[in-house]
């Protein structure tokens, strides 16, 4: 491989990091919220694997640790959005603010 | 002729390809209405994503990405969406008014700072510092894709290693607990 591409890789992740939060911030489908937040975990796994090129295989583990957390998030919050579903027949956040304030 | 192919295959090359669909399709992601086509946008980012791994050596990141990421969870959304049957409901799904000039504020401000923050990054003291690609080409060589991330994960990281496996026995059963009607 001839040049190292950090920079790159950062800007790119960088970018798709600000466009999870803002989808998160402006979407109201709570699953496509949900997915936006996949979408910054990974963001941030580029930057890791991006950095590990130089830096060490350590990089690349924690992308590994990141993977499973974001499994298992998925899983419970899909079990929330689910159960939620059954009692207010939406997923659109406006209509359920139990846990807002 | 042989030199423009040269370039079409080079990694810096496909770099930038992967990182145009990455970009590209997490964009529609977030303003496609049909969350099912939003869906399918994020399954293109992530494939693009592994494309990048590959690129910066990370083969066995790269199988992990399409077989975990791109096959089980976007599957498990896909299979929530169809379950719930939100395929089809054409209401306002984005927020208006104040709350899109707060998300633009927002995004504004984590562009700048991140923008500011990896200006001359390469010439950090740890970058000076740092053992190189070659290192990790010359471990790759030696215990190929899987051993390399085997070896620290069995060894330095074993405890992080099995609190991992933990964490999955209770999110498996906290998802059954939660989504059961009746436990």
């Amino acid at each position: 491989m001839g040049t190292q591409l950090l920079t790159e890789a950062l800007v790119v992740s960088a970018f798709l990091f600000v466009v999870g939060t803002f989808g998160v911030l402006v979407r109201r489908n709570a699953i496509i919220m949900f997915l936006c937040i996949e979408l910054q975990l990974n963001a941030v796994n580029l930057s890791f694997v991006a950095f590990s090129r130089a830096l060490g295989i350590e990089g690349q583990l924690y992308v590994f640790f990141v993977m499973t957390v974001a499994a298992a998030e998925a899983a419970v919050g899909l079990a929330i959005i689910i159960s939620i579903f059954r009692h207010y027949e939406t997923v659109n956040v406006n209509n359920f603010n139990l846990l807002k304030w | 002729m042989a030199n423009l192919l040269d370039f079409l295959l080079s990694s810096d090359f496909l770099f930038f390809v992967f990182s145009g669909v990455a970009i590209g399709s997490a964009l529609a992601m977030v303003t496609r209405k049909n969350p099912v086509a939003s869906l399918l946008f994020m399954v293109a980012t992530l494939a693009s994503l592994a494309g990048i791994y590959v690129i910066f050596e990370a083969h066995f990141l790269a199988a992990i990405q399409i077989i975990v990421y791109a096959g089980a969870i976007m599957v498990l959304f896909l299979f929530v969406i169809m379950l719930l049957n939100l395929g089809h409901d054409f209401q306002q799904d984005l927020k208006g008014g104040a709350w899109a000039i707060f998300a633009f504020v927002v995004a504004g401000a984590m562009a700048g700072f991140l923008a500011r923050q990896y200006g001359g990054i390469e010439a950090l003291p740890i970058y000076q510092n740092a053992q190189g690609a070659e290192v990790i080409d010359a471990l790759l060589a030696e215990q190929g894709a899987v051993g390399v991330m085997a070896h620290p994960l069995f060894g330095d990281y074993v405890v992080a290693f099995e609190l991992t496996g933990l964490l999955l026995l209770v999110a498996i059963v906290g998802a059954l607990a939660l989504a059961k009607r009746r436990v």
